[in-house]
């Protein structure tokens, strides 16, 4: 998803944005910036606040606090102008299934302003880089998951945006289908793509990552940097009484160990000579030991000390949902 | 205007491909008008009319409102199922948004009733180029109205049934005291007032001079043309209103 291209300049800077449903702070003093032509990714668990923050960068809600600039425009005054350069992917599709292929096409480009001859050019030349043109008169709703996604990434790269966000997008698709749409995204090398998800190979991709816990940013920075910080190796070690063994740990070989629910982490360069101390000393009392390098999910777990865990897709709360912002 | 006509165009598509829709929307009022006139029918004769004769300017406004009513619960359906967003996120004006909607329920009610009134003669009422003309325009007029009514009140609602109970709550009794089943002129007090502050007596009013001609107990054709006009402005400026308001009830 790189863009190794000349000097960028930023296509996203936002500065201390906050927002809240009614008394519920879902993202608090949120600052970043993305390069023009880079591939940004938020990763974070449900009620991370990236969700929310997708609304408001798609300007479908209103900044409460803060400052966002999008490819040199104000998001609270410019959104409109925004709008026309955006292209936007949602976690739940916005086809129409009961349109065929070419009419969602069709009715998308009339929306961003296209018609006539260009439109059909841009909808053949969006088939064809959908590798969809065979399914052109098919009813969006008699397709497979993968190529509905396709549908929407083409509808969305119609207007030829500068800068598009992918909600989620690849939720549901199988490695294969994601593989298509981020070659279709790919195809333009100065496209600045922003994507939320929660999973982490897929984040492990973006050429800057953050991530975002109960509202705030705990870590930015290329995912490969991000998980070299943490260290060379992590151990894990699981055990009924983790809580206890941490101290006698510590105690014993002089090493900090995290205790997250029954497991216990030790992070490091060399940690592994530890495995056969550890397991002539405490081997009765681990169930279970593991080393590995560090994913992201470490990187999450060593800035939040919890487990990166995802239960179901970021949804608004009920009453939040009436709430006028 | 571009966008405005994709909206409407996309309304009307849906509705063809929609069978079930299409054919319920066909016989519904067909069924209605048979099973009420056949039932009044030498019971009840109001203003002297045949049942069939009166009730058929009734079907006509009923057309249009329930044909609002299920052409503007697409905006739940689309806000639903996502549709609707991904039109928030485009460079389209919002009031396109309304607009869009709007025409594209109204064109539907009209059409609807449009085929109704090929049945005039089986209801016995006479018509000539200039009462259809006059007519057709007061349908329009009268659908725009309701639809937006409808727009405004869908682009609130979560559930298409809770859009159901508040239709069922404010819309019927809307319908049942203008004048389109029963005349009103010796209702009791208290609905003769309301009968006087419901926008669909003047619609169903300029509907009634415009096919049968003066009517004992409907208001003036200027009167009714007045209300049914301020009806529509009001009710599409609230629909314009709702929908300007950018609020995150707006999305998914």
């Amino acid at each position: 998803m790189s863009y190794n291209g000349a000097p960028m300049s930023n296509a996203v800077t936002a500065a201390g944005i906050t927002f809240a449903y009614g008394e519920r702070r879902a993202l608090n003093d949120v600052s970043f910036e993305v390069a023009a032509g880079q591939a940004c990714g938020f990763l974070g668990p449900n009620g991370s606040g990236k969700s929310t923050l997708f609304k408001l960068l798609s300007t479908l809600v209103p900044l409460q606090q803060g400052r966002v600039s999008m490819l040199g425009l104000d998001l609270a005054k410019e959104s409109r102008a925004i709008r026309s350069r955006l292209g936007v992917v949602f976690q739940s599709p916005a086809v129409d299934k009961k349109l065929t292929v070419r009419e969602n096409l069709r009715y998308g480009g009339l929306l961003i302003g296209l018609s006539g001859a260009d439109l059909a050019a841009r909808i053949d030349a969006v088939l064809a880089a959908g590798r969809l043109a065979d399914r052109a008169r098919d009813l969006v709703g008699e397709l497979s998951g993968g190529l509905r996604r396709r549908v929407e990434i083409g509808k969305c790269l119609l207007g030829k945006p500068d800068l598009v966000l992918l909600d989620e997008a690849s939720t549901g698709l199988d490695p294969a289908a994601r593989k298509d749409m981020w070659s279709m995204l790919r195809e333009d090398p100065k496209l600045t793509v922003l994507f939320t998800t929660h999973l982490m190979d897929e984040a492990a991709e973006a050429d800057r990552l953050l991530l975002l816990d109960q509202g705030h940013v705990v870590a930015s920075g290329r995912p490969a940097e991000l998980m070299r910080e943490v260290g060379g190796q992590v151990l894990e070690l699981e055990a009924a009484d983790a809580a206890s063994l941490a101290p006698e740990l510590q105690q014993q070989f002089g090493v900090a160990a995290t205790v997250v629910d029954s497991t216990l982490r030790i992070d490091g360069a060399n940690v592994h000579e530890l495995v056969p101390r550890i397991v002539q000393r405490f081997g009765a009392r681990v169930q279970r030991l593991s080393l590995a390098h560090p994913s992201l999910q470490d990187v999450f777990l060593k800035k939040t000390g919890k487990r990166f865990v995802v239960t179901e897709p970021d949804a608004l709360p009920a009453k939040g949902r009436r709430r006028k912002s | 205007m571009r966008a405005v006509l994709a909206l409407w165009h996309r309304e009307i598509v849906r509705f063809l491909r929609d069978r079930p829709r299409l054919t319920g929307s066909l016989l519904q009022p067909i069924v209605f008008w048979a099973l009420f006139s056949g039932a009044l029918h030498g019971s009840f004769k109001p203003g002297g009319m045949d049942y069939g004769q009166y009730f058929f300017v009734g079907t006509l406004a009923m057309i249009t409102l329930f044909t609002a009513i299920f052409a503007t619960i697409t905006v739940i359906e689309d806000r639903k199922e996502g549709f609707l967003q991904g039109v928030l996120v485009s460079p389209v004006p919002r009031l396109a948004i309304a607009l869009g909607k709007i025409l594209g329920g109204a064109s539907l009610g009209l059409g609807l009733a449009v085929i109704f009134l090929l049945l005039a003669p089986l209801a016995g009422v006479s018509l000539s180029f200039d009462r259809v003309m006059l007519g057709l325009g007061v349908l329009a007029l009268l659908a725009l109205a309701v639809t937006g009514l409808g727009f405004a009140l869908a682009w609130l609602m979560d559930s298409t049934a809770g859009y159901h109970g508040i239709m069922m709550l404010f819309l019927m009794p809307m319908l049942l005291l203008s004048g389109a089943f029963f005349p009103m002129e010796s209702a009791h007090p208290v609905l003769a007032w309301v009968r006087f502050v419901n926008p669909m007596t003047y619609g169903v009013g300029a509907l009634r001079h415009a096919f049968q001609g003066e009517v004992p107990g409907v208001p003036s054709f200027s009167v009714c043309m007045i209300g049914t006009v301020l009806f529509a402005a009001a009710t599409f400026a609230l629909g314009a209103l709702v929908v300007n308001r950018r609020s995150v009830r707006d999305v998914v």
